[in-house]
């Protein structure tokens, strides 16, 4: 399937620009691909190699390290409810549980209808907010029964715009204006920083 | 002890434009970095040593001392910034990326400059898409206003600040993982020594790695001078520090208070607090500092918040997580929860933690679905130990990092003191056995 | 690197329970331990491997002034003053633990498994395991076995995630096509999909597999380890030398495994050496000898084929009408018999080992040598001038790679087109086939290059003279044949361009076939004598040895083949050699083969040329006859019989003896070690070679050795006696000692002492000196003149795969479906201007044929050469090229 695509390929080329080695960006590129296709198809991963240039294993193998990443096809809406301890004294098993009956799913599956993967997570540092759950990287904080299946309703009828689909994280980029830009210092650049040099410390 | 020191890094909390370069400017902001370019780097750091500004990522390492510790001479430098918030029970980071990213830009200059660190990385936690926007729209900001980048504010410091995240693991909150991380490894910790990152950190130079709460610190300790920040607190713990209070209370939340003086008891019962237990039922227990720390009890209540102190009493305020369980909580199923946290999060590197982690989960999986066996609570006891020899405090380990013996944690809190609950739930298990013959199936044996 | 070696002065002193020992400065703890006798258990730590601290089986409490505590020993150096008990209830429970931890998931299926019997993780837990295990729990399930390449299974329940393959993969072969994948307990080895862990090294991973999880497709199941008989040897696939044990059982070959030596393979092996072991029991190999019937080849007895064999010899009208072709897979007590047959019985110098695809004898064992430590020593700087050492020398590239990798080693390469190697150079040049004489030149000289020079543009020249001219010291220079449609004489232009310019580079032979610098060694080839010597140097010497030598010097390979074309030969006789096959012009070997009044061969198997053959002798062949053999370093180890040759086949040695009493004269062989006691009596370069080889050196012995030949005078004739022949003209009888020198030779009574090479003369008597004949001296062949270029031609470059047509791979099933078989490739600029397409079928021509094969696009293709790969099926490259010219120029049109 899909390889990066051009305009994908321009950002790759920035972001790998902002680190002292290439394989830096290897996570941040990955970012990229599953928000191009939802996922992480091999083709991706295979182009990501040859950009920051290490073996598609390689990049396998960072990929499949970090649960945030698919290989498969998921839903157009990532939910994923926490279960970690500050949740299940509040009720986030139970959460769960009513979620699996809304959605008719299991943890780890998909509604047929391609639109919800559900899953069941560790802390997602909203603690004093439980019972808690994100979709697609956006929280709901102390979210009831009633309150989840109300977030299904306006989901499926498109009423929440403010959560783009899975993959999107930031929608903001950060982007270093060339003129701002200092430059990545490589370990190969093992001059004194100059204005270390010019306060002459040594050492601070 | 409640008082009423100030708000160090909450301050802006209640602006709703707290998050804007508008909105920290028109209170202060960026005042520290023009003083810092006045007063040259080592001023800065001497600043922060006076400060004793504990580390507020879990280990407690002053600051001020982790700097010192870079091999004199040798560059280029590194800052990276631990923004990965992961431990269970742990919410203040995200608060603090979220509400006032200026703020921690600035602290991520102070420290730079005084350090000497040529390049910074911001390491946001990869699910918090939010943090991660705002921190992006802040650095893009600053770049623009000269704050950030070359030549900051037309001075001879030139540095850039790189926002990257993760993607979902919680071993790369550990230093050396988050190293590798960011070189685009698999998060796999590396040992220390050899590997202790300001001798030997991203690709290979002198790194130091701060939490996100520790650097936001910076800006007042500048504006304000170390003196007036050590003048908080007590004994080691100085300053003010972000408790996450969740559980069993009635008003869960993130709290800012002085360090080393308020106690556990204010925290969790204080009506501008937490504001005590729900439904005024009893304390069974509290996890003190996220969750690979040892669980406090009722007799804990009205130890200070304060770091020594509480590693004398057998635990650690770590990450500054309070977790209350009231007297319905059933310990057993904690205490799993806790352990499935461990074992799933394991990197995978070392055998003990990878086999033993999952080995004990399975054990009190077992034991909660009703097939506990009357040896399993030694066993359980002697593969922690295996893990973590002695079960000691603070844990001794067979281990690279300490997440596995963080597993061990909950079983030997849990164990000792509701020892009675695990064998109750085994005899009646095997009771049920004797009227229902069941044998363990793979369906029984979680995962 | 087994005893302590360490004095308390260069050393650290530590102390391993309670006994004080001293550490090598940077040793680790687990090295130190072993090294003065105690064993640390692990699974993840390698000595060849940077340690990753993972399986945690290597932890001892270590004291370090801050109280014991337990450490990974794999990964901490040992430190002054530093305490470890190994030993301590601590130490003990904590590896009890880890062993349980690694037990926990792993199958019981020891008995099925391949590694049981010599599997570590068994043996761990049989001496120190936990008795019946506490993991009451449903085991980990996999599918399994799953195979990761051709040659290699794995089986990911077995699997304890030491990081040894992957490492291996990564670090040591940089093939990292096998990594970790997920995490925790889901952590598992995995390939990319549809990217096999293809690395021409992968079955090292089985060899290092500390469980049964690595199980090669050639060995699964074939044997248990209690009924395997070992012995050691030394890999013939290619002259490297790599130090390997054979394993058999039931007289049956079933493995090689790597050994680890230091001066060669650190315990590394190709996959093309390790699964040659398929070679030794293919169907094959002939069981006895054959004659010609009409038509075809039929069994004969030994004494008619021996007979008829000796009778077209003596039936041969002079010594210049045999030819000898091959003798490179021979050991060098069977090249010496045979050298000593034909040069010394019957005096034809028409004796070449070589098949016009090496380079001329006198550049490889006359320029000054380097061996593989040399090359690889850290900091310094290499000259690569020949072929693709992946391809050719594959466990050379393994050492080139850690010295480029590891030991900041810079190398520079000058070659026709880029190689395996090339992404580890400092520069890499490639220029126009014919002309890298001038480029060398330019390389070497002290003024900036800032003009294109054989199509390499200035900027690239630059960057490689730059990186040459800062080495710190001489450089080293890897010397071969770069391309088959190449002539040799461009090389030795190229390397006499580097001699003249620093005459104190030393070079590495990369000539690949397997003991072809023996075969020289032992004379043969044109103009050489055995022992390094030139035929006009060491006539006189050998005249007292040998019945008769040579009138004058002879014909090479292609002259050999030229002359029976024209039927001027009327014995050509073939030592495990084909020509139709290897010789780059397979027109002339088919003429010369043609025009040979009789060809007479001598082989393992039958092959293209030897089914030509009026007889057929059945050899002996690898793991089936002793002897020795010599590696691209000049290095000499043993070689061991480790299963009986089929049916009646017998070493080349012996059927050199027999053919030889037939024509009349007693080469005085035995056995082998009759030949080599000759060999280290009479080779002036493997002078006292037995008394070494009786010493023992796990290593090998380089040579020439330190010896001192004390020469005396006797009626005022140079008189040199070995105890088995007398070599004075009047028969009187005096003894000469050979020995092994420690140290530079000492000077009895004033005697001056003489030094030519690394031997030492003493006499008492000045006009003795040089009585023993110099070494081979390499003469520059003076300067190439490459053709004007055809701007609408290819240049053709002609290299080598692993994987080919040849005897070995073809008779090894595991292997011959791996050659690649013909292509040409061509620079992605060049498809356009010619119309063809990428990957479909073109026609390659010359003058004189054509071949049509697919077309690959390749970067590391230079603009204006065609690449294509020798000895593959169909369109063979040697149907294109013509010994006549320097270079072939080719057309390519796209194939109707
Ligand atoms: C398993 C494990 C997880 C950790 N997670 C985090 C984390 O999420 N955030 C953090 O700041 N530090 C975390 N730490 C601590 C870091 O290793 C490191 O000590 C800290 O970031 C240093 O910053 P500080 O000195 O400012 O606290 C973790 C440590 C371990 C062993
Ligand atoms: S202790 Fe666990 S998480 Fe830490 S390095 Fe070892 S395996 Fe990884
Ligand atoms: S051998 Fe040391 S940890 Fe594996």
């Amino acid at each position: 399937m899909a390889r990066l695509t051009s305009e994908n390929l321009a950002l790759a080329s920035e972001i790998i620009g902002r680190y002292p080695r290439p394989k830096s960006a290897l996570i941040p590129l990955l970012h990229l691909a599953q928000e191009q296709d939802g996922h992480l198809t091999d083709d991706a991963m295979a182009h990501i190699g040859e950009l920051v240039g290490v073996s598609s294993a390689e990049v396998l193998g960072t990929a499949s390290f970090y649960e945030m990443f698919k290989m498969e096809p998921v839903g157009r809406y990532m939910v994923n409810i926490c279960t970690n301890i500050s949740c299940q004294l509040r009720g986030g098993e139970e959460l769960l549980a009513h979620a699996e009956k809304t959605l008719g799913i299991r943890p780890g599956q998909t509604t047929s209808d391609g639109l919800f993967t559900l899953e069941d997570v560790e802390c997602i540092a909203a603690c004093t907010e439980a019972p808690c759950l994100q979709v697609n990287y956006r929280y709901e904080h102390r979210i009831s029964n009633e309150g989840f299946d109300q977030l299904v309703n306006d989901l499926r009828s498109g009423r929440r715009s403010d959560i783009p689909v899975h993959g999107v994280l930031a929608e903001v980029r950060q982007h270093i204006p060339e003129d701002r830009r200092a430059g990545s210092v490589t370990p190969e650049d093992k001059a004194t920083p100059v204005w270390i040099a010019a306060a002459g410390e040594g050492q601070p | 002890m409640i008082t009423d020191a100030p708000r160090i890094i909450t301050s802006r909390f209640d602006n709703a434009d707290s998050h804007t370069l508008a909105g920290y400017e028109a209170t202060g902001g960026y005042q520290a970095l023009r003083k810092a370019l006045e007063m040259g780097p080592s001023a800065v750091s001497d600043e922060v040593k006076t400060a004793t500004l504990l580390g507020r990522g879990g280990a407690g390492f002053p600051a001020g001392v982790k700097w010192g510790l870079a091999p004199e001479n040798v560059w280029p430098r590194y800052l990276v910034v631990n923004g990965d918030e992961s431990e269970p029970g742990t919410y203040k980071d995200r608060l603090l990326m979220e509400r006032d990213p200026h703020q921690l830009i600035e602290g991520v200059l102070l420290a730079s400059y005084a350090i000497g660190c040529g390049q910074a990385f911001l390491y946001v936690r990869g699910e918090m898409a939010l943090a991660q926007e705002r921190i992006a729209t802040a650095l893009n900001e600053a770049y623009a206003a000269g704050y950030v980048g070359k030549n900051i504010l037309g001075s001879d410091f030139s540095m850039d600040v790189v926002l990257t995240w993760g993607a979902g693991a919680y071993i790369v909150g550990e230093e050396t993982a988050l190293i590798e991380s960011l070189e685009g490894n698999r998060g796999m910790p590396r040992l220390k020594p050899p590997f202790f990152p300001a001798a030997k950190g991203l690709y290979m130079q002198p790194t130091i790695v701060n939490n996100v709460e520790t650097l936001s610190n910076l800006p007042w300790i500048v504006i304000n001078g170390g003196e007036a920040f050590a003048a908080l607190g007590a004994e080691t713990s100085r300053g003010t520090r972000m408790f996450a209070v969740s559980g069993h209370v009635k008003n869960p939340g993130v709290f800012e208070v002085e360090y080393g003086v308020t106690t556990f008891r204010d925290l969790i019962y204080a009506p501008q607090y937490a504001g005590g237990i729900l439904g005024d039922r009893a304390l069974k227990a509290y996890i003190p500092g996220g969750a690979s720390a040892p669980w406090f009890f009722e007799e804990h209540l009205d130890l200070p918040l304060e770091k020594v102190t509480v590693d004398r009493a057998g635990s650690m305020l770590g990450s500054g997580a309070v977790v209350v369980m009231d007297e319905t909580t059933d310990a057993v199923k904690a205490c799993l929860r806790v352990v499935r946290f461990f074992a799933r999060e394991s990197c995978g590197k070392c055998a003990p933690c990878r086999e033993g982690t999952t080995w004990l989960e399975k054990i009190l999986q077992r034991i909660q679905d009703g097939y506990g066996r009357p040896s399993d609570l030694d066993l359980l006891l002697d593969v922690s130990d295996n893990i973590s020899p002695g079960i000691t405090w603070p844990p001794k380990q067979t281990t690279i990092c300490p997440l596995g013996p963080s597993a061990v944690s909950p079983i030997a809190s849990a164990l000792q003191r509701f020892r009675p609950e695990f064998e109750a739930r085994i005899t009646q298990a095997e009771e049920a056995r004797h009227s229902v013959p069941v044998t363990i199936t793979k369906a029984s044996v979680h995962g | 690197m087994a005893e302590s070696d360490v004095t308390a002065v260069d050393g650290i002193a530590v102390e391993i329970n309670g006994v004080e020992v001293i550490a090598r400065k940077g040793e680790l703890l687990i090295e130190a331990a072993e090294r003065t006798g105690t064993y640390i258990p692990r699974f993840c730590y390698h000595e060849r491997m940077k340690s990753v601290g993972m399986c945690r089986m290597c932890l001892v409490e270590v004291d370090t002034g801050r109280g014991p505590a337990l450490q990974p020993s794999c990964m901490i150096e040992c430190t002054p003053g530093m305490k470890a008990d190994t030993e301590s209830a601590v130490t003990k429970k904590a590896q009890d633990g880890i062993l349980e931890f690694l037990l926990a998931n792993h199958p019981l299926d020891c008995p099925v498994c391949d590694k049981g019997g010599e599997c570590p993780l068994q043996d761990q837990t049989m001496a120190f395991g936990p008795g019946e295990s506490r993991f009451v729990e449903e085991k980990r399930h996999k599918e399994k076995p799953i195979p990761i390449s051709d040659l290699v299974l794995l089986d990911r329940e077995r699997c304890i995630l030491c990081d040894r393959c992957t490492r291996f993969a990564k670090d040591v072969a940089g093939d990292p096509l096998i990594h970790f994948i997920h995490r925790g307990n889901d952590t598992e080895v995995n390939t990319f999909p549809d990217e096999p862990f293809a690395s021409y090294f992968s079955g090292n991973t089985v060899q290092i597999c500390p469980v049964g999880a690595l199980t090669s497709s050639t060995y699964r199941f074939k044997a248990r380890p209690w009924d395997l008989e070992t012995t050691e040897s030394t890999c013939q696939t290619c002259s490297v030398g790599c130090r390997i044990s054979i394993d058999s059982s039931r007289d049956q070959v079933q493995r090689f495994a790597g050994v680890d030596i230091d001066p060669v393979n650190w315990g590394w092996l190709c996959d093309k050496g390790r699964f040659s072991s398929q070679v030794v029991t293919s169907e094959e190999r002939l069981a006895q000898p054959l004659v010609r019937d009409g038509s075809t080849l039929v069994a004969a007895k030994w004494s008619d084929a021996l007979g008829r064999f000796a009778g077209a010899l003596a039936s041969a009208s002079s010594p210049q009408s045999i030819g000898v072709i091959g003798g490179s897979r021979l050991t060098n007590e069977d090249a010496y018999a045979w050298s000593k047959l034909f040069k010394g019985v019957l005096a034809t110098d028409n004796v070449d080992a070589q098949l016009g695809d090496g380079l001329p004898a006198h550049a490889v064992l006359g320029l000054p040598k380097a061996t593989i430590d040399e090359v690889c020593a850290p900091g310094g700087t290499v000259l690569l001038l020949g072929p693709d050492v992946k391809e050719e020398l594959p466990v050379l590239f393994l050492r080139l790679r850690h010295a480029a990798v590891e030991d900041g080693v810079t190398l520079v390469e000058v070659s026709p087109r880029s190689t395996g190697i090339s992404s580890l150079t400092r520069a890499s040049v490639h220029p126009r086939p014919g002309e890298a004489a001038d480029v060398v030149n330019a390389l070497m000289g002290s003024a900036p290059i800032d003009r294109e020079i054989a199509g390499v543009a200035a900027a690239d020249l630059e960057a490689a003279r730059v990186a040459l001219a800062s080495a710190n010291g001489p450089i080293t220079v890897v010397l071969g044949r770069p391309s088959l449609a190449e002539s040799a004489s461009v090389t030795v232009a190229a390397a006499a361009a580097v001699l003249a310019a620093r005459p104190d580079t030393t070079f590495l032979s990369a000539l690949r076939r397997s003991n072809v610098h023996g075969a020289l060694d032992m004379g043969l080839a044109p103009g050489l004598l055995p022992g390094r010597v030139t035929l006009d140097d060491g006539r006189e010497w050998y005249s007292e040895v040998w019945p008769a030598t040579p009138g004058a010097t002879g014909l090479d390979t292609e002259g050999i083949l030229r002359a029976a074309a024209d039927g001027r030969i009327d014995v050509l006789v073939l030592l495990g050699a084909d020509p139709l096959a290897d010789f780059p012009d397979a027109d002339l070997a088919e003429r010369g083969l043609t025009g040979a009044r009789t060809v007479l061969a001598v082989d393992t198997a039958l092959n293209s040329s030897s089914r030509r053959a009026e007889v057929v002798l059945a050899a002996a062949g690898f793991a089936e006859k002793a002897g020795t053999t010599t590696n691209i370093e000049g290095r000499v180890s043993t070689l061991s019989q480790r299963v009986t040759p089929p049916g009646t086949a017998r070493a080349d040695w012996m059927l050199a003896a027999e053919v030889s009493s037939r024509l009349g004269t007693d080469l005085g062989f035995d056995s082998f070690t009759d030949v080599l006691a000759e060999i280290s009596a009479v080779a002036p370069a493997y002078l006292a070679l037995d008394q070494a080889i009786a010493e023992g050196s796990p290593d090998g012995i380089l040579l020439p050795l330190d010896v001192v030949v004390i020469i005396d005078e006797v009626d005022d004739d140079i008189v040199i006696v070995d105890e088995t022949v007398t070599m004075t003209d009047d028969g009187a009888d005096v003894d000469v000692t050979a020995e092994v020198l420690a140290e530079e030779p000492e000077t009895d009574d004033g005697a001056d002492v003489e030094t030519d090479g690394l031997l030492a003369i003493i006499a008492d008597d000045e006009d003795v000196d040089g009585a023993l004949p110099p070494f081979v001296s390499f003469v520059s062949d003076g300067t190439v003149i490459a053709p004007p270029v055809d701007s609408y031609g290819f240049r053709l470059v002609a290299t080598r795969k692993l994987y080919d047509q040849g005897t070995l791979v073809q008779s090894a099933p595991a292997l011959a479906p791996l050659a690649p078989g013909s292509t040409v490739s061509l620079n992605p600029w060049e498809f356009d201007r010619l119309g063809v397409a990428v990957g479909g079928r073109a026609t390659v021509r010359t003058a004189k044929a054509s071949v049509i094969v697919k077309v690959y696009s390749d970067p590391g293709v230079p603009r204006g050469v065609a690449a294509m790969i020798v000895n593959q099926a169909e369109g063979r490259v040697s149907d294109l090229v013509s010994t006549d010219d320097l270079v072939a120029e080719v057309r390519i049109e796209t194939a109707s």
